[in-house]
């Protein structure tokens, strides 16, 4: 594993992303639904994706991989969707919360399940729930709406019902807010003791053991923290979209997290988000160009990041930082 | 329940998890040898469904007997394996066995996302049926239920010719020993001259034929259409794990296991059919964590 991941010092981690890049990356980002207002729907897309996205990744700084977190994202858009049928003013903010709580909550009740396991199994496991989940949503289609979905309407922002410009730039920002909260929020996590004891699961789980610490608890912690971004996430995704589906719980989706965590270098925080936008965008395009074949494409690009970078795009960057 | 759809519910299942244990045979034996689980074998199990499906039905057009349809299944899954299967090990799993078990899940998964394409871009969305083999071999009547011969009694007992096969190939023949001392200890094996690539290569081969020859069979019973490989690989992994990874023989009785309760579920409660399997798999492994038939692995410090 040690070629994936650097050791883990998240410290040194905000240290190697200097300032300047970080403040750059999000002017950049805030410039783009005024410089490129085509591109702020992707974006967007992505931002949500990428917090997902950052939930993969903190299994990952323990050497998991889950094949089925789509789970959760899955889960805090059709919470949102529901309650905002049942509550029809419902806040953005209020669609957020709760969303992200009933993710941590099925985070607790599926994590004390799989994480008694580890390697393949917790892959494995994790896909099962997501795929027991996502045949419910098909087939109880008189609740769930089935393939089809439910619509998740636009919420009130603040108590303030906003036209679709203004609203779309709120979520827009928000994204980009949580982006930066929540990947602090991570980094810092994995500086702390709890942090620390989690990713020691990937080291040496049975030194773990020998210090008096539950190892499962230690995966719990985190799992819990992965559940909850996968779906803040998911809410800033059906509200993005308007409609929840249970696309949004298929496997493929699932693997699809993991591939992008991968492609922006395994266990990475930037690289979360860094993997999200290079991944949106070109699918987004391999689709407009070659809709055919656009999942062979990210397959085969996939397949050079595996075989040529394994450290991802934020490993290559590295490389080429540490040269000059 | 009557009797009738008892023993529909019993056909059913065992016509189902025989082509499951098929498809799961392939991608334990890959597992156990490689120790690397394919995400690709479902897409290996689908274009082993279209080969069979275009070669059938051009050989029927051209005014071949029936009966042909059946060797034709074999050739397609051979195709698929060494048409597919050989390179896929060759050009691209013999670079990564020394890389970390979430990067060797990815590469096949990667695999299974351009495959999928593939089979979008030849044989276009549109469902394609050709059941020219089922309706050769006509239908049995037992305690009144009138079954298909293929699906009552040639599927199972493909399923049961395979299991056996594969445990007298590997203990009593030289190849089966040489992929049981390769799976034991790579570096032993290497030592005292196996040719360990070799013996993955035909490995991954026979499993790629294996998953081929479970579309192949399943062909003539189901619509092909995109998609049918995505829902084939979890399920195979679902009775894979139950069975605990490697298991030939417990994933026989898995296959078994989760293929009645998804049918009798079928005719009790439809809704849930599809959660069945993995809700058993879930039961099974909260119980036995090591999966059904596995010993748990001893721990080392």
């Amino acid at each position: 594993m040690a070629e994936m991941t650097t050791p883990s010092a998240p410290a040194s981690q905000v240290r190697a992303l200097p300032l300047v890049l970080l403040v750059l990356a999000v002017a950049a980002l805030a410039a783009v639904p005024f410089a490129l207002p085509s591109m702020q729907l992707l974006v967007n897309f992505a931002l949500a994706k990428g917090i997902a996205v950052l939930g993969v990744t903190v299994l990952l700084r323990a050497g998991q991989v889950s094949f089925g977190h789509a789970l959760f994202f899955g889960i805090s858009a059709y919470c949102g969707a529901f309650l905002i049928a049942s509550w029809p003013g419902a806040d953005l903010v209020v669609l957020i919360v709760v969303g992200a709580l009933g993710a941590t909550v099925s985070g607790l009740i599926v994590g004390l399940f799989v994480v008694r396991y580890r390697g393949i199994f917790f892959g494995m496991l994790n896909l099962a729930f997501s795929m027991i989940f996502w045949s419910i949503l098909e087939k109880f289609y008189h609740i769930t709406g089935g393939a089809d979905g439910i619509r998740l309407p636009r919420p009130t922002v603040l108590g303030l019902s906003l036209e679709r410009g203004p609203f779309e730039l709120v979520v827009y920002y928000l994204a980009i807010a949580l982006m930066l909260g929540l990947g602090w929020f991570t980094i810092r996590w994995f500086a702390s003791p709890v942090g620390h004891l989690f990713q020691t699961i990937k080291t040496n789980e049975t030194r773990l053991e020998y210090l008096g610490v539950s190892p499962k608890r230690a995966l719990l912690s985190g799992y819990l923290l992965s559940a909850a971004l996968c779906g803040v996430g998911g809410a800033l995704m059906g509200i993005t979209q308007g409609v929840v589906t249970p696309e949004y719980v298929w496997w493929v989706r699932s693997a699809e997290m993991v591939f992008i965590a991968v492609l922006g270098g395994a266990g990475s925080v930037p690289g979360a988000f860094i993997g999200a936008l290079i991944y949106e965008t070109v699918r987004i395009y391999a689709s407009a160009l070659a809709g055919d074949v656009w999942q062979a494409i990210l397959g085969a690009f996939l397949l050079v990041i595996i075989l040529f970078a394994p450290g991802g795009i934020v490993g290559i960057a590295r490389r080429i930082g540490g040269r000059s | 329940m009557d009797l009738t759809i008892f023993l529909l519910a019993v056909f059913d299942g065992v016509a189902y998890a025989a082509l499951v244990f098929i498809v799961a045979l392939g991608l334990t034996l890959i597992f156990g040898v490689m120790r690397i689980l394919n995400v690709a074998h479902g897409s290996l199990y689908a274009i082993g469904a279209y080969v069979t499906v275009s070669l059938v039905a051009w050989a029927v057009a051209a005014g071949a007997a029936p009966v042909l349809a059946f060797p034709l299944m074999i050739v397609s899954a051979i195709l698929v394996g060494v048409a597919l299967g050989g390179p896929i090990e060759w050009l691209l799993l013999r670079r990564i066995y020394d890389k970390p078990e979430v990067l060797q899940l990815l590469v096949t998964f990667a695999v299974f996302m351009i495959l999928e394409d593939v089979q979008r871009l030849v044989w276009g969305t549109q469902p394609y049926f050709q059941s020219t083999a089922l309706m050769t071999l006509g239908n049995v009547t037992v305690f009144g239920v009138t079954y298909t011969v293929y699906q009552l009694i040639l599927l199972p007992l493909i399923a049961l010719v395979l299991l056996i096969g594969m445990r007298v190939f590997l203990r009593h023949t030289v190849v089966g020993k040489l992929i049981l001392a390769t799976t034991e200890d790579r570096e032993a094996a290497q030592s005292i001259g196996i040719d360990a690539d070799k013996v993955f290569l035909l490995t991954f081969v026979l499993g790629a034929v294996l998953a081929g020859l479970g579309g192949a069979l399943a062909s003539p019973t189901t619509s092909i259409l995109p998609g049918m490989g995505a829902d084939m690989i979890v399920l195979s992994f679902a009775v894979v794990a139950t069975a605990g990874l490697g298991q030939i023989e417990g994933a026989a009785l898995t296959a078994l296991m989760l293929g009645l309760g998804r049918s009798f579920a079928v005719y009790l409660w439809p809704e849930v059919s599809v959660l069945v399997p993995y809700v058993i798999m879930i039961v099974v492994l909260s119980f036995r964590p090591q999966g059904l038939f596995s010993t748990p692995a001893a721990r080392k410090i």
